[in-house]
Order: C-alpha cells, then structure tokens, then sequence
C-alpha cells in the first residue's frame, strides 16, 4: 500500500478529509537509531509527520523512510500483524508496528521507537533474530510420531484441538521473549516464544514427543526461569495467554513426576 | 532495505557474553548494543535432572509453610504477652524448653535459610555476568548458607539454661 506524500496525499484520507471526517495530525517520531558504520552508539533522532491518527505506526515509518530519510531500516513483510516482521518498542512497549494505530499510543507526546531488547541490535530496528530462532527450533516444534504413517488424516476431536489453540496463534514475532526480563539478562533462557511452540505440540494428541520436548524444557534454562512477570502475555500482539501457557508446561511437568 | 542478514554472523557459538563483538569481521561487531548473552547455535548440555524443578517447588511449599510459621513468630515475639518487652534469656529459655517450640524454630530456621538461598541463586543466575563471578558468589553464598543453617541448629540442640 502507498503511504500519503506530499504532493498526493493518500485517497482514503483525501476522501475522509474532504467529508470533514479526518483531522490530520503533526506528531514527533523519536527513533532510536544505530548505524555502527557510522556512530558506534545509538542515537535518539526525531522525525515531524503530519498524518491521519488512524493510520499506523508502520505508516508513519514508512513515511519517514520514503520521504524523510531512506537510510532508515526496519523490517516489515505483510503490514498486517500475520508475518511478525516489524516487533518493535513504541513507547517502552513491545508491539507490532502495524497494528498499533498513531491515536493509541498518544502523539501529543514523541513516539518512541526502539528496537526490541535483548537481541542483538544490527542496524536501526533490525535486531539478529538468530538466537532466537534457534531456541524455537531447540523446542523441536513439528509433529513427531511414531509407527506407521497413517492412510488418511490424522483424526482429532474438537476438544483436544481446543487444548492447544491458544498457542496455535504464534507468529514469532519476538515480541513475548524480548519482553521478557529473564531473557534480558540470561539469553540462554529458551524465551516464552520457544515455550508456546512447545507447549503447542506438547498438549497435542497427535503428537507423541511431549516426553523430549518436556525433558528440554525442565532443564536449567528451561520453563523454571520463568517467574510469571506476565509482559509477555501483555506483549503478545495475538493475544496469547503465554504465561498461562508456561505454567501449563510446568504443570504437566510437575505432574509427569509425582 | 538491508534486512538481509545471512552473511551477517554476529552470533558465535559458545562463545559468552563479553560486552563486544564476537569478532566475525562485520563492523556492527565493535558496537553492539546491549548484547545478549548469546545463546549458543548448539543445545546446550543437558542435565538431565530435576533441580529445577525441585527447586522451584521447593520455593512454593517452603513459602506456604513459612507463611504460618513467621507470622506465628512474630505474633508471639512482638504482640502477644506483653509484646517485645517480655523477650529476655529466660523467655528463650523457657520456650525452648518444650520440644514443639525447638521443632517450630528449627524448622523455620531451616526453610527460611535454605528459600533465601534458593532465591539469591536466581538472583545471582540473572545478574552475574561472567561465569567466575557467578561461581564465587554462589560458593560464598552456599558456605554462609551452611554455616547459619548449622550454628543455629547446634545453638536449638545443645541450649543450655543454667548456662
């Protein structure tokens, strides 16, 4: 989608304002910026916009990127809170850039945009998302089963699929584990991200390597850091219960025992 | 856009928290920002055992107890009877001399000391950054552990009153 610029703002927000409908905003964009090549220490650089308030966070990125300054890096994919691409912290809150409308998160004061913590940060709001990912992939989130493959689908009831929908809505944006204290200072900690995915295929009938992924999990660096600050469940931009979902796995652990 | 970052190898394996770069060549090497302790690209060793989860059980159990235990405590020392006035030699003594008084107070002894460690040591987890330190602040952390621990039940066991 375009974002408005100046010789030919945006049509929906044309039509809008030409109804009377929309009052266009001037709003400051505080981003933290770092390019190592040219300033090793990150610095607080503000952008003016004038925007419809409805429109997003990502909007006003991409009209500073396109218009402002194009040295500005970020990741973006679908623009439509399903890719995960753009978590990034917008006043101090871990959120989805294109789900979080400007009027939300009070322009009267400068934005704030940083990139999430705790990873790496490489350049502007893009941060190395490996160790991330390969906690995700620690967890071992695919299906495992044993004998013979079935002839047909693997049949499920509607309940035990209701178990585990909750955690079904992940999209690994990050948002949950960046959120997380434990993982700030311990980035070995698998993160609630890993721990979702997990507990996805743990309480899945189908599946029938709970057992592995519940050893890995009750390990040092597993689900017994977590001591239930809850910002991933308040950062979690499906709506996820993450920390209940924690404390499921650790039920489940604790019960397999005693 | 410069999202792409496969050749970018900022995160080495095994390789701890140091503050810096992990020294791969890229110039964003010299000026990460508040880098994480990175976690390896290999699963780390497993230990194949149940501390942490005894441990953090340990930690509700021991609370809940604790919670009847002190607050008993402290509604005897500090209200009933008098208050804090009445607490003297002979007021120790003369507790101490029933053995469910002796079981009460080794019992919160024990649980306070061994909950308080237990929760330093995950303080100590998060917040140490090198491994050396880690290691010696707990080491110190277990031997006064230990010493309180037994000093005071050596003190609940062989008190004296006609000392």
């Amino acid at each position: 989608m375009s974002a408005p610029t100046i010789d030919a703002p945006h049509s929906a927000a044309l039509d809008a304002a030409e109804a009377g409908g929309v009052q266009m905003i001037t709003f400051t964009l505080r981003i933290r910026r770092f390019n190592p090549e040219e300033h090793p220490e990150p610095v607080w650089v503000d952008y003016q916009l004038t925007m419809d308030p409805k429109e997003r966070v990502l909007d006003a990125l991409n009209k500073v990127k396109w218009e402002q300054d194009g040295t500005l890096t970020y990741r973006r994919s679908c623009a439509h809170g399903i890719c995960g691409s753009d978590a990034m912290r917008i006043n101090g809150r871990n959120r989805l850039a294109c789900k979080t409308l400007l009027k939300d998160v009070n322009p009267e004061k400068p934005i704030t945009i940083e990139a999430i913590k705790g990873l790496a940060v490489l350049k502007d709001l893009v941060v190395d998302m490996d160790p991330f990912f390969q906690a995700y992939k620690d967890v071992m989130p695919f299906l495992i089963s044993n004998g013979n493959e079935p002839t047909r689908e693997r049949l499920q009831s509607a309940e035990d699929r209701e178990r585990f929908d909750d955690t079904t809505k992940c999209i690994l944006c990050a948002a949950c584990t960046s959120s997380c204290p434990v993982f700030w200072n311990d980035g070995q900690y698998f993160g609630p991200a890993a721990i979702v995915n997990a507990h996805r295929f743990i309480f899945d009938s189908r599946d029938e390597g709970a057992e592995q992924r519940l050893e890995i999990l009750n390990d040092r660096e597993g689900v017994w850091r977590c001591r239930t600050t809850f910002n991933c469940s308040e950062a979690c931009p499906r709506g996820i219960e993450v920390t209940k979902a924690i404390q499921e796995v650790k039920r489940a652990l604790v019960t397999r025992r005693f | 856009m410069s999202t792409d970052t496969s050749d970018i190898e900022l995160v080495s394996s095994s390789q701890a928290h140091t503050g810096k770069g992990l020294g791969t060549g890229n110039p964003a090497d010299e000026f990460v920002i508040q880098p994480p302790r990175t976690r390896s690209t290999k699963t780390p060793r497993r230990t194949r055992t149940n501390f942490e989860m005894l441990a953090w059980l340990f930690m509700r159990l021991s609370g809940v107890v604790l919670v009847v235990l002190i607050l008993g405590h402290l509604l005897i020392m500090l209200v009933l009877d008098g208050g804090v006035s009445k607490i003297g030699f002979a007021f120790v003594a003369g507790r101490w001399a029933s053995p469910f008084w002796q079981g009460w107070d080794l019992l919160m002894l024990w649980l306070a000391m061994l909950h308080g460690s237990n929760g330093m040591r995950t303080v100590i987890n998060d917040y140490a950054e090198k491994d050396s330190t880690r290691l010696w602040l707990k080491t110190l952390m277990g031997a006064a552990t230990v010493f309180t621990v037994l000093l005071g039940t050596l003190v609940i066991f062989t008190f004296d009153p006609n000392i």
